[in-house]
């Protein structure tokens, strides 16, 4: 794919979002926080259930990333975590290149990021430099 | 504003093996991770946060102590790199609290944000590597 001014990409990178692989998160990046896979201390804290640690869900958006520019062409990645997400949802990724420029002789470009489930509720808001 | 800060840690090695069960974690199929002295993925660091800090500091994370985890969320996370970190390299990591401020929450009580940057440092001293997050602690319980 292109990467070029006003290019946008978008897909579903999760069809259903299930506990195994908040699970499988915990294990690879060492948060153990319960409450991303104890129901009963998601529900001692409020919430109807466990649902995803923050960092799966943009460890998720940081795959979209890469399957589009390239694994070694992020130089920054922002996620800012506006709604939590749940099991059965899906995620759906979506970016959107915002800008070209040049930097010391490098041409690099700012891409917008979102994801949202299927309802399209946004789950983070987000954006990366990437190398071109 | 308080200023707190973690000494520079041990190396850190970034394993071609972490690297491979982190991305299957966050459903990275890419073959790229499983060849070779791959690249790390964009959040990456993220998995050696825990593990450098738990290692020396039995509370969690730097700015963390104290923090009622029924109560904590992520606000924000940023990485940015010099370059990309790569399987085989040493790293050394310092983080430091840059920010620690209360706000009124919308449904009364008070919220706290804590600002953390990691500074990553490879084998020759060179920053290759930054990770700053908000971590907030929000007034009471959700509900």
């Amino acid at each position: 794919m292109t990467i070029e001014d006003g290019a946008a990409h978008s897909e579903t990178m999760v069809e259903k979002v299930d506990r195994a692989m908040f699970v499988r998160y915990a294990g690879a990046s060492g948060d153990f926080n319960p409450i991303h896979w104890n129901e009963d201390f998601a529900k001692s804290a409020g919430y109807p259930g466990v649902f995803a640690q923050g960092m799966f869900t943009a460890g998720v958006l940081g795959t979209f990333l890469t399957n589009w520019v390239g694994e070694e062409n992020v130089r920054r990645f922002r996620t800012r975590f506006v709604g939590q997400v749940w099991p059965g949802e899906q995620i759906v990724c979506s970016g959107k290149v915002t800008k070209l420029f040049d930097d010391n002789g490098e041409k690099r470009a700012e891409v917008e990021l979102s994801v949202t489930n299927e309802k399209g509720e946004k789950k983070i808001d987000g954006d990366a430099t990437v190398v071109v | 504003m308080s200023e707190q800060s973690q000494a520079p840690t041990t190396d850190w090695v970034v394993e071609r093996g972490k690297i491979a069960e982190f991305a299957r974690a966050v459903q990275n199929e890419s073959a790229a991770y499983t060849q070779g002295d791959p690249v790390a993925p964009p959040t990456f660091p993220q998995s050696m946060a825990l593990w450098r800090t738990r290692a020396r500091r039995p509370g969690g994370p730097v700015g963390r102590e104290g923090l009622d985890m029924r109560r904590v969320l992520h606000g924000e996370q940023e990485f940015e790199y010099v370059r990309p970190l790569r399987a085989g390299d040493v790293l050394t990591a310092e983080a430091n609290v840059k920010d620690r401020y209360e706000k009124e929450g919308k449904r009364g009580g008070t919220m706290t944000f804590i600002v953390t940057e990691t500074t990553f440092r490879d084998a020759n001293g060179e920053v290759v590597a930054y990770s700053r997050g908000t971590t907030i602690q929000t007034s009471k319980a959700a509900t």
